[in-house]
């Protein structure tokens, strides 16, 4: 404004490139150990710029796995971490869209019961019914499912809320509109509703395939079989042998391989994905 | 709020609302109202038996000095990641609120870790700061700090806050760039012609402005230190040594899962459900939607 705005500009763009700095630091040590020998890095001798090996420690990670006891592809985790996040994602933004609809667009018994049966959800995260949820889907024979791994996670309020909220701003001249165009129930929903949403359902779905792909303490419960393991399972199981054995550059493939398809989807859709977060945490 | 235009049906309704009940009542109520229900049983080593013991599994826990130490322990976690990734936050989104070049290109420079998974978070902080093979350690041994987090309890816990603070700066950077612009320039402006200088416009106007938006992030802060820290804690430390990164939700899991013991851990979810409860009311009656963006 006033003062010397030059030398003040410069300041700032030096202590955000520190912020950069230190948000990059640890990935970029990642992508290079990645790259790396094992024996020089579990000498403490990794170099920080890149090794050779690129071709070989990915090939290796996505194919084969770690030679020690998680023998696991992580290609194979990585699929399953895609479909969890998608069925995730996908069936939390149908279920909570239509009893939104239901909620907004109809009169019936119970209505507000209901929708204060599904607001309280609202409260609790998974975590602190953790096993009680685990002996549920235990007895329902879900386990080392794609079922048992996202049902449980689509039981929540938010998307539902946020749907309530964006329907009640649509105008009520729409409806009577296509009512006079001969329109029932389905027809508005579909020709008129989903359309006028999709932006919300974008923005929803960037944040909740984010959510799915990170779960960590879901998977890790009801995972048993290898092949069903989430790659966040599989990168944790990969540090548990003795110091000695860790392949560190398979891990810190595995890690790079894990942040991929979520950084992509934020830096990508980032418009999206800022309206997802502050319309999701209101 | 009601809708004035509306379908007529009987069952169309129930039907839409039916899948989202049947998963909320499977996987959310009956899990919950077991958990309290568990939290009064008492189950032998074997599983055999239950008994009703009323509320000794409370008693027992907050006899446990292990417990009330988890309970510090947590809120001290929790406290010192809100700050120290809050005040970061809130100095890059400072900076970054400014007419830069390339203002975008910051952005998303600085937004992406929100992003990368706890247990990921966990393996890239270990790796950096792993006692033998770590890049930082070199540097901190070279500084004569004797620096082992898998054998010393307090740098284990600094571990901890670090990774969990780093991972949460893009989100709190997110919020207080959306606050921060959000507050009319013409109030700065004011100010400015009134001969405040930057520090004090700071302190005087743009942070009242802002302590909404600052306490909606303590809370959400709060509750992800308390959750969300879980996958860090997992591949670091595994709440060790000792005992010294053991917070509540770990504790759970450990006690659950490792020790067997179903009816104090359920009393334990049950004390964290209270916790939300009390956080997300606080978020809710407080907050609303004083956050506008």
């Amino acid at each position: 404004m006033v003062e010397q705005e030059g030398f003040r500009r410069y300041i700032a763009h030096i202590i955000l490139w520190i912020g950069i700095a230190i948000v990059a630091f640890p990935v970029y040590l990642a992508i290079i150990a990645s790259t790396q020998d094992n024996a020089l890095i579990a000498n403490g001798q990794m170099s920080l710029l890149p090794g050779g090996h690129f071709l070989e420690v990915y090939y290796q990670t996505i194919f084969i796995g770690t030679s020690g006891s998680t023998r696991e592809p992580v290609g194979n985790m990585m699929l399953n971490s895609l479909v969890m996040a998608m069925l995730i994602a996908v069936g939390k933004i149908a279920i909570s869209i239509i009893s939104a609809y239901a909620i907004v667009y109809f009169r019936f018994p119970f209505r507000m019961p209901i929708f204060w049966i599904i607001f309280i959800t609202l409260m609790l995260p998974v975590e602190v019914r953790i096993y009680p949820t685990y002996k549920i889907v235990a007895d329902l024979h879900m386990l080392d499912s794609y079922a048992g791994l996202s049902l449980p996670l689509i039981a929540s309020a938010t998307a539902t809320l946020l749907f309530r909220q964006f329907f009640m701003t649509v105008p009520d001249e729409l409806l009577e509109a296509s009512r006079i165009d001969g329109a029932g129930p389905f027809r508005f929903f579909w020709d008129t509703l989903l359309p006028l949403s999709r932006t919300n359902m974008a923005a929803l779905f960037v944040i909740l395939f984010i959510l799915g792909w990170n779960q960590y303490l879901w998977p890790l419960l009801i995972t048993t079989r290898d092949d069903m393991q989430t790659i966040q399972i599989g990168i944790r199981k990969m540090i548990t042998t003795t110091d000695a054995l860790t392949e560190w550059p398979v891990v810190m493939a595995t890690a790079v391989l894990a942040m991929l398809p979520p950084v992509f989807v934020v830096v990508a859709m980032q418009k999206l994905f800022v309206r997802g977060l502050v319309e999701t945490e209101k | 709020m009601q809708k004035q235009a509306i379908f007529q049906s009987k069952l169309l309704p129930y039907a839409l609302v039916a899948p989202q009940l049947a998963i909320v009542l499977i996987f959310f109520y009956w899990p919950a109202a077991q958990a309290v229900i568990q939290s009064f049983l008492l189950q032998d080593a074997f599983g055999l038996s239950t008994s009703f013991v009323w509320v000794d599994n409370y008693l027992d826990l907050f006899r446990e000095p292990a417990y009330f130490e988890a309970i510090v322990r947590t809120f001290f976690f929790s406290f010192a990641i809100a700050v120290s990734s809050l005040s970061l936050a809130l100095l890059l989104a400072v900076m970054a609120d400014k007419p830069l070049r390339g203002g975008t290109i910051y952005r998303t420079l600085l937004i992406w870790p929100y992003a990368v998974a706890p247990p990921v978070v966990g393996v890239l902080w270990i790796f950096m700061l792993h006692p033998s093979l770590g890049v930082l350690s070199r540097y901190l041994r070279a500084a004569g700090i004797d620096w082992n987090p898998l054998l010393d309890g307090n740098q284990a816990a600094t571990l901890i806050i670090l990774a969990a603070a780093w991972k949460q700066i893009s989100y709190n950077f997110l919020f207080f760039l959306a606050g921060l612009q959000s507050i009319p320039r013409s109030v700065i402006e004011a100010a400015a012609i009134d001969g405040a200088r930057p520090m004090r416009r700071f302190w005087t106007v743009t942070f009242p402005l802002l302590s909404p938006t600052i306490f909606f992030l303590l809370v959400v802060n709060i509750v992800y230190a308390f959750f969300d820290t879980f996958g860090i804690i997992d591949t670091m430390t595994r709440g060790g040594p000792g005992k010294s990164t053991e917070t509540l939700v770990y504790k759970v899991y450990t006690d659950g899962l490792l020790g067997g013991n179903l009816g104090g851990s359920a009393a334990q979810s049950v004390i964290l459900m209270g916790i939300v409860i009390v956080l997300t009311g606080i978020q809710f009656r407080f907050v609303e939607r004083k956050v506008t963006y």
